[in-house]
This record gives structure tokens, sequence and C-alpha cells, in this order.
């Protein structure tokens, strides 16, 4: 990208949930470009090789920190580390996330209340306990702190077998605009905005496609590739830079009238 | 501000006053060689002066003076990147009951087929550009393409055409295999120089602009140079993923209710 690094961002903190990889990593590593000190937290233990490889290249504007978006303890403990090595927050992405695919009638409760909590409790206690910082850092800055949770265009459409996570990112969007419109009638000055990527090259859509072809859709992921292209009007999927582009649009001042809205970064998918 | 759009080619309809104007400036002031058109030939002059940008005097709506639109692009610059078809107008507007056909017509000439004939020129200009076809077209809609007012039928009508003009110009792009992006923009209230006008205008200054301030549970209106910022990010290649998409900003005003 050629404005990466123009450190827009300079003086900001940021927390990305999931940030190890993926979407995540990518938003971490933009958000590092631009001048901002990052907190990222995912499940792996934080000695492990790829916390590791992460902090390594990334340096010191980056901290990590275990950190299950599901319990609330963990939660308190992200807004404690914060509280201590920055004293401020200004940018909460929301974007650690799972995925369930199956015909209805089969979906376990277990299954269900697995994704619903980790993509929707998960958006929720995030919220809950980094909303007081994020309001007092957000006087400091022109429209205020900005949260961005990760939605997904299959919070807007349904699709075949995939009804729990229509129904887990459906509800990202929602209390997206519930927060938003809450936060705004205070005058608390943070903004909420939704992101709905489409199809991206990240480890959860290999593995999505790799269970697609054990069940027998298809022959190799190289088809469903192909076949989600060709049904993209942009004619092919996205990188996760792609997606962090927009989540630095929606982190930066550019966006300081934007609240309670979405951005749909899908090709084209879902105009059609 | 950087140069984020170093070596683009932008056209703004509707780019002598307000967002227009903004964008204008906007665009230019992150690399973008900037054409503008409008009616205010005085207003151009002082635009033209602050930023480096060209002006061509032609109405969003005159089809056949498009030629010489296009004709000036090609020969200053050669080729064209971005496109904001942003002029529009609610000039003459009622409700479904009271508005004249005359009005409705001339309404719906610069808000839907003045959006029209924008995109189309810039497609069809697009899609020969030196290296292949690749651009971003970006419609200005508005806030009121979801939350339509009883009041304003034609620009309530005319902003809702705005975004399916968007989606079919981007998914007819994906289908000849243009990299050519189209976008709608849906901003609530922006503070521009018409709505100052109408709130001078109005004999209740105080009483008008709190009115405006109160639509958005922001309690504030957008500034011109706010929505600007979302043009130049769907101008950029940073928005490269990003087509047939319509993205709304007004301050929450259209996220849901602002209870009691």
């Amino acid at each position: 990208m050629s404005n990466l690094g123009n450190r827009r961002l300079e003086g900001r903190v940021a927390v990305v949930s999931g940030g190890l990889r993926g979407i995540g990593l990518s938003t971490v590593e933009r958000y590092v470009a631009e001048g901002a000190e990052v907190v990222l937290t995912d499940l792996d233990d934080e000695g492990s090789d790829a916390v590791k490889e992460v902090l390594g290249r990334i340096g010191n504007s980056a901290s990590y920190l275990r950190a299950n978006v599901t319990e609330e303890g963990d939660w308190q403990r992200v807004a404690d580390h914060v509280t201590q090595r920055h004293g401020k927050l200004h940018i909460l992405v929301n974007n650690a996330g799972t995925d369930l695919t199956g015909p209805v009638e089969t979906l376990s409760m277990e299954a269900w209340r697995r994704i619903m909590a980790i993509n929707v409790d998960g958006v929720f206690l995030g919220t809950k306990h980094l909303v007081p910082l994020m309001a007092e850092s957000g006087k400091d800055v022109k429209g205020g702190s900005s949260i961005i949770n990760v939605s997904s265009i299959m919070g807007l459409v349904g699709m075949n077998e995939v009804s729990a996570y229509n129904a887990s990112k459906g509800a990202v969007r929602l209390f997206t605009k519930g927060i938003a419109v809450e936060f705004a009638t205070k005058q608390m000055p943070i903004r909420a905005n939704s992101l709905h990527p489409g199809f991206v090259f990240t480890p959860l859509l290999n593995a999505g496609f790799q269970r697609w072809v054990d069940s027998g859709v298809a022959e190799k992921p190289e088809d469903l590739v192909a076949m989600v292209a060709g049904n993209t009007p942009i004619g092919r999927l996205a990188q996760p830079e792609e997606i962090a582009s927009a989540a630095f649009f929606l982190a930066c001042e550019d966006s300081s009238y934007m609240t309670g809205s979405e951005i749909v970064v899908d090709g084209g998918y879902t105009a059609q | 501000m950087a140069n984020r759009l170093e070596g683009k080619v932008a056209l703004v309809t509707g780019g002598t006053s307000g967002i227009g104007a903004g964008t204008v400036e906007r665009l230019a002031s992150e690399g973008a060689k900037v054409v503008f058109t409008g009616r205010n030939e005085d207003a151009a002059k002082s635009i033209c002066d602050a930023t480096g940008a060209t002006f061509v005097k032609h109405a969003v709506d005159d089809a056949e003076g498009w030629a010489g639109v296009m004709e000036h692009i090609a020969s200053k610059h050669g080729r064209l990147d971005i496109a904001f078809a942003n002029a529009g107008t609610e000039h003459g507007d009622a409700s479904v009951e009271d508005v004249t056909v005359e009005n409705w017509n001339a309404i719906v000439g610069v808000n839907q087929t003045g959006a029209m004939l924008t995109v189309q020129h810039a497609i069809r200009m697009m899609k020969d550009n030196p290296g292949g076809a690749t651009g971003s077209v970006i419609i200005n809609s508005s806030m009121n393409a979801h939350r339509a007012m009883g009041n304003y039928v034609s620009y309530s009508v005319t902003k809702a055409a705005a975004v399916a003009l968007a989606k079919s110009a981007a998914i007819h792009c994906g289908n000849q295999g243009y990299k050519i992006r189209v976008n709608a923009i849906l901003p609530g209230v922006v503070e521009t120089a018409m709505i100052r006008g109408i709130i001078e205008a109005s004999g209740d200054e105080a009483g008008t602009r709190a009115i405006y301030e109160g639509m958005a549970p922001l309690k504030r209106m957008g500034e011109v140079e706010e929505i600007a910022g979302l043009v130049a990010y769907l101008g950029s290649d940073e928005a490269a993923f990003v087509s047939g998409s319509e993205i709304v900003i007004d301050g929450a005003t259209t996220a849901g209710m602002m209870g009691v």
C-alpha cells in the first residue's frame, strides 16, 4: 500500500483480539506501521513460537496477552494490562472469531453455544471491559475512540449450512449499532462500526474449505477458491491486508463522523 | 497529507461548493490531479487557485456536454482513476402529493440521470486507461436512501436509485473483467454552505441549527472534510476489494432510534 507507514496513529493505543493470525495479525501490523502501540490477544501461550515470531518481527510497539475472549476474567486482565502499560486506549478491534457449518438439525447445542460464546459474548465482553478507558482516552481524539467489530458478509445474508455463523455475525452487526447509538446519545467519545469482510485468504478460510472438501462438497480446496472467485464481481478473494486497510480507516480520524455504520469489503459479493 | 493518490486523475462533479469542493481539496492534497465541474465560475476560480485543480463549466444533466468534459480530461491528463458523482439538488422538491412534474423531472435529471451519465462516462474512459481498465467511482447518495423524507419525495427516491446504480455498475464492471470499483456513500446532514444558508434564512437561526444538529445521535452535523475523507479512502488503492458497497456516514442517525 502506497501510504503504509504514514504514522497517522502516532500516540494511539489499540487492542486487537485474535491478533496472531489472519485479519487480526494484518490489522496489528498495519496499526504498528501507522505508529500505534498495540496489545494483541489470542489463545496461544505467551511463550509459544507464534507469539515469539510475531513480537520479534513487530518489536516493542506490541505486547501479547493470552486471553480467551469468552472469559470475563481474561478481559479484566487485558484492561489491567492496558491501563498499567499505556494508561490509555483509543482503538478496540473485536476480531477473534470462529466458524461452524453444517445442517441445522445436526448442530449440537454445545457447538452452537461455543460459536455464540466466541463470536458474540467475546465482542460484548471486550466492549464492556474496555469502554471506561476508551471513553476517557477518546476525549483527546477527533471523533473519539473507535470500536471496530469484525462481523462478516455472513452477518448480512444467509448461506446454506452456515446458520449458526450467520446468527452470530448478525448479532455483532446490531450490537454495534446499539452501542453506537448509546455512546452518541450519552455524548461518550467512542464510535462503533462493524466491518464485513467477504472471502479472505486466512487460516480460518483454509480450515473451512478443507472441511467442505472432507465432506465431499468439492474435490480440493483450489476448486472452492476458483468457485468463490468466479462468484465475486472483482473476480478474486481478498488478502488480509485489504481488510486491515478498512480497519485502519475506521480507526483513524478520517472516519470521525462514522458511527453505527458498516463497511462491507467483499469485492461486490453481496451487491448482486 | 501524504501522497496516497499520487499519479491518479480525479473527476468531481458539482465541485464548486459543499462536499464537492471539500473533496476537490482533499484529493488534490493527497497528490491527485483533479478536474471538477459545476456552474459557478467565480467559486471555481478560487478553488482552482487554492488546489491546482482545473474546472470545466458543465451541468451534470447536460448529456451532450459530457463529451467536452471527457475531452478536457483526456487531453490534459490522458487517463481517469477516480470519479466522484457528487452533483445533486433538492431544489423545488415537495411531498408526493404536492411536487410538480417539472420539479420532479429536474431533480431526477440531476440526481439520477446526472449520476448515471457520470458513471457511464467515467467507466468508458477508465476502461481504456494506459496499463489496463482500472479505477474507482464513488456516487454521493444520502442516508435518505434508507430513510425517506415525506416532504422530499424526489430527493429520497433519486438517492435510493443512486445506491442501485452503484451496485449495478459494480457488477457490470466485474462481468466485463474491468478492475473498476463502484460504491455509494450515504452521508447524513453535512454542514455545507447550502445548509448554512437555510439556517440563516430560516428566521430562527438557533432553533433551525438545533434541529439539524439534533438529527444525529452524535448531536452535530458532519463536516465537509469528514465526507471527503471517506471519498479519499474509496478512491485510493486501500479500498481495492471494496465494490458494490454502500457506506453510511451519518453520526448514527440511521443506526437506530435515539430512545427517550
